[in-house]
């Protein structure tokens, strides 16, 4: 089998890569480009490590195939940060505790981006139902969802200073 | 209060211990950067799989490797053969890596490649032919005990197991004191029942990985993830006959560990690839490797028989545990057995236990070992008493609860220990009082733990600009660099974020043990103080020459030298900075260091209370909420202090409600995958109260406890009984899943 060449836009950045036709999306960005902040907690998806967004959308990185990146515009863990600025959810979740071995954390606070982009304004049972896909094993989920939920009341005060 | 009179001060005051600092890698891990087990590559490396047993049972007449050999791109194919003879003590570690003789459970490696890539590896592990002669098997730990079980270990238990036993027992065992006979003579109520717990899977998310080199002159490193590098690389210099020093293991962050990690699956099976290879060999597990053969804990049977008066006074005690630990010995079932009394004053009590292997994979640590089951089983009887003698639950085991000078059913006399704190805490808290509604019940249980010290190195240098670098060797499971740092800073008398800690490889520290037994925040953090200590001690030798006066008349305060006393002479107080800034001319650089095997760490109790809803229609249970009281000793940093109480109730609710291992008749294990393995997820629980109680440990300076395993401790017995509570039935088998309460309310009618 030859390798697919694929062309596509990574945490802004216009990227190539060339994969094998059956590789998923997380080994490519892991083992070809050095993205290793996704993580590879089941390979199955069940356990949400590896979320990225993929135009704008939610997805686990281990059930996509890297070919199916081309055109797209992904966005991982390495893209959350501007600079030395961490996004609110990323300060939160340090200033809450809300990571212990933090295998997890980097597809929980990509799955939480995701959210809060969708809904600002989550009540704390939305905001536990949109992140059951995301496995935590050390924290029982208490800090994270309050991390996330300070976190949306900040970015809704800021968006209201900004207006 | 402190216990640390060094200073002449026995109420002291902290300023950073107790406060909640950011944790210093927290950038790293929101950032992606942390580097984990599967996050190191190295030039020319090749990729390790293993191709495990298909069967659970099974002799190996013969494996030919020769077609997968020659395949293009295999560069290695080793069996068990390729190692040779090992020390007694690594026998069974190496069998479980890759099996000798016979394969003894559904996913038991067997062989293993490197190639150039997975694609090729998985071809070539098709073409590793294994001729099975397949063996009947048993994976249940009652069946293996009936004497005409199949039998896993020819050679049988040891001296301990009676005559007539099957020779899967491999260990009895008795604890406790007085007669429970005389205690049940004495009952006005005494209530027998037996119980079951199936095995649960310490559910790290981090799959095991780890990259070896091994070179023809003998040195070797290896990258991985795990509780204990030092352990691992005395495992694996004695698996493959290295000298301790030549190899360098450095323990990469790690995600999760909860005790499964404290031992060795792949890695003397990547060092070994390397060797016959010569390159570096990387390896990670899949998760359906993970189930299948790194370890769950133990599942296990007991018979309980408590007998009360009306007044609510234990009168005896007996409990008798059979654990299964897998195809090796070593189920945790002596933790069990100990544990399980320990909060209690008990004039009768006795437990008796067995060790029992079957074809599963070898058992791992999982927080607090054992004693969760062993607690399920007790607290469950304990609480039956309760509701049919019409006595409060908490108020009964206030009643029997043990204080300073107990003996306890173990063993030891209790020193001052905060199991009445934990009772009066959840007697007093709003919870206990809050009303229940239609199909809902409250449970309470009571748990200990023994916690641990164990040998331990920590180097503190003083850098000319007054930072301070602190070595450690404990991966950070869960906060501890900032524990860490944090004990440093406030007996250096130095800001937080003038620190740095490291975990250092094997190569740069002495020996630390496995960051286990909750170990790492009372031993690694009394090593940093009297590290501290040291530094402090070098400093005020160093103001005291620059001074011209001696050095006892010296002390250290805030973070500067100081004369002792007007006697001393008049000098203003220097700083640890000015010190360390003049170090090159004092006799040159500032450290301090500490060694030590620990002891004194103190016992940990915990009460849990939990309400929860039963739906009558599905036998589906909800945690409506949820309370932990555990005495911390001192917390360094609440909020780590708080996770580990949450994370540990929460991994109860999993292993309560939803998790197991399903074996089918065929041996194999029918549920390898966080799909139909079932952890708890967000959407499942409600916010997880914690109640902080700090009785100081007498054996640590500032009095800290360890508390990562206690809270694992009460919650199968406290969801178990509030589900009793508020189904009407008694819920006897871990876990409670919807079939088995819906069974239990249809059979009570």
């Amino acid at each position: 089998m030859s390798q697919i060449h694929v062309s596509t836009t990574i945490n802004g950045d216009a990227t190539e890569f060339l994969c094998e036709p059956d590789e998923t999306l997380l080994d490519a960005l892991r083992d070809r480009l050095g993205l290793t902040g996704s993580k590879e907690g089941c390979g199955t998806g069940d356990c949400g490590a590896c979320s990225v967004t993929v135009n704008g959308r939610l997805v686990c990185s281990c059930l996509m195939l890297a070919a199916e990146a081309e055109d797209a515009e992904v966005t991982t863990i390495e893209g959350m940060a501007e600079g030395e600025a961490l996004h609110p959810l990323q300060r939160k979740f340090i200033e809450h505790a809300a990571l212990q071995c933090g295998i997890c954390t980097p597809g929980i606070l990509v799955a939480a981006k995701a959210l809060l982009e969708q809904n600002p304004a989550p009540t704390e049972t939305e905001a536990r139902y949109w992140l059951a896909g995301n496995l935590c094993r050390c924290t029982g989920y208490d800090k994270i969802i309050r991390a996330v939920m300070d976190a949306a009341a900040e970015m809704r005060g800021e968006m209201r200073r900004a207006s | 209060m402190a216990l640390d009179d060094k200073l002449g001060v026995k109420d002291r005051t902290f300023k950073i211990v107790g406060t909640r600092p950011n944790r210093p890698d927290g950038i790293d891990k929101v950032t992606g950067r942390a580097r984990f087990g599967a996050d190191m590559n190295a030039p020319g490396m090749l990729t390790g799989h293993v191709l495990r047993s298909p069967h659970p049972h099974a002799r190996i007449r013969a494996i030919d490797t020769s077609k997968a050999e020659a395949l293009p791109g295999v560069k290695a194919v080793i069996t068990a053969k390729d190692f040779g003879h090992v020390p007694d003590d690594m026998a069974d570690v190496l069998d479980h890596c890759l099996a000798g003789d016979k394969v003894l459970y559904d996913g038991h490696g067997v062989a293993a490649i490197a190639a150039v890539s997975p694609a090729v590896a998985k071809q070539a592990l098709k073409l590793i032919d294994v001729d099975y002669e397949v063996l009947p098997h048993v994976t249940d730990v009652d069946a293996a005990m009936k004497p005409d079980a199949p039998v896993i270990r020819e050679a049988g238990g040891d001296e301990t197991v009676p005559d007539g036993m099957s020779k899967n027992a491999m260990h009895r065992f008795e604890f406790g004191h007085g007669d429970p006979e005389t205690g049940f003579g004495e009952a006005d109520l005494v209530i027998e029942r037996s119980f079951r717990t199936e095995a649960a899977h310490q559910g790290y998310i981090e799959p095991n990985a780890c990259l070896a080199t091994l070179a023809p002159d003998g040195q070797a490193e290896l990258w991985c993830c795990t509780q204990g590098h030092y352990a691992v690389r005395d495992m694996c210099a004695a698996i493959l006959g290295l000298d301790k020093g030549m190899l360098r293991v450095t323990a990469s962050e790690i995600g999760g560990g909860f005790g499964g990690k404290t031992t060795v699956f792949i890695e003397p099976i990547a060092l070994m690839l390397s060797k016959k290879t010569g390159r570096p060999v990387k390896m990670v597990m899949t998760r359906d490797e993970v189930f299948r053969a790194s370890g769950p804990t133990a599942s296990t049977s007991s018979d309980v028989k408590i007998g009360m008066t009306k007044d609510g006074t234990i009168t005896g005690a007996f409990a008798e545990f059979r654990y299964q630990g897998g195809a090796y010995p070593g189920s945790p079932v002596e933790f069990g057995a100990m544990a399980c009394f320990a909060p209690y004053d008990l004039k009768h009590v006795k437990t008796v236990g067995w060790d029992v292997v079957t074809n599963r994979p070898k058992q791992a640590a999982y927080r607090a070992p054992g004693a969760p089951m062993a607690a399920f089983a007790t607290e469950s009887v304990i609480d039956e008493l309760c509701q049919k003698l019409g006595l409060d639950p908490v108020e009964t085991r206030l009643k029997n609860a043990a204080s300073e000078g107990t003996k306890s059913a173990y063993g030891p006399t209790f020193p001052q220990i905060g199991v009445k704190a934990t009772l009066e805490a959840a007697k007093a808290h709003p919870h206990y009082a809050a009303p229940l509604g239609p199909n809902q019940g409250r449970g309470v249980a009571t748990g200990f733990w023994f916690n641990f010290g164990g040998n331990t190195c920590v180097s503190l240098n003083v850098n000319a600009d007054g930072t301070v670098s602190l070595t450690e060797g404990n991966p950070d499971i869960g906060g501890s660099r900032a524990s860490m740092t944090m004990m440093a800073a406030e007996e250096l008398g130095i800001p937080y974020d003038r620190i740095r800690t490291v975990i250092a490889d094997t190569g740069s520290l002495g020996l630390n043990d496995v960051t286990d037994g909750s170990r790492v925040t009372f031993a690694v953090g009394l090593s940093t103080i009297k590290a501290a200590r040291d530094a402090i001690r070098v400093m005020c030798e160093r103001a005291a020459m620059v001074w011209g006066i001696d050095p006892d008349a010296v002390e250290w305060e805030d973070g500067h030298a100081k004369p002792a006393g007007p006697n001393a002479g008049q000098f203003p107080p220097m700083s640890l900075a000015e010190i360390a800034a003049q170090a090159s001319n004092t006799g040159g650089p500032i450290a301090g260091h500490h060694e030590v095997n620990a002891e004194g760490a103190g016992v940990s109790f915990a009460t849990h209370l939990v309400d929860s809803e039963v739906d009558p229609e599905t036998g589906a249970v909800k945690t409506l909420r949820y309370t932990v009281f555990q005495d911390a000793g001192k917390a360094v940093h609440p909020s780590y202090v708080e996770g580990q109480f949450q994370g540990g109730a929460v991994q109860g609710i999993g292993w309560a409600l939803n998790e197991e291992y399903i074996y089918g008749e065929d041996g194999k294990l029918q549920n390898a995958g966080f799909l139909d393995y079932r952890v708890p997820v967000a959407s499942d629980l409600p916010m997880i109260d914690t109640v902080i109680l700090e009785i100081p440990n007498p054996g640590h300076p500032y009095g800290v406890r360890g508390v990562g395993e206690t809270s694992i401790v009460p919650p199968l017995a406290a969801i178990a009984n509030s589900v009793s509570n508020a189904a009407g039935v008694r819920l006897t088998d871990i876990p409670m899943s919807p079939p088995k309460v819906l069974e239990a309310i249809d059979a009570a009618g």
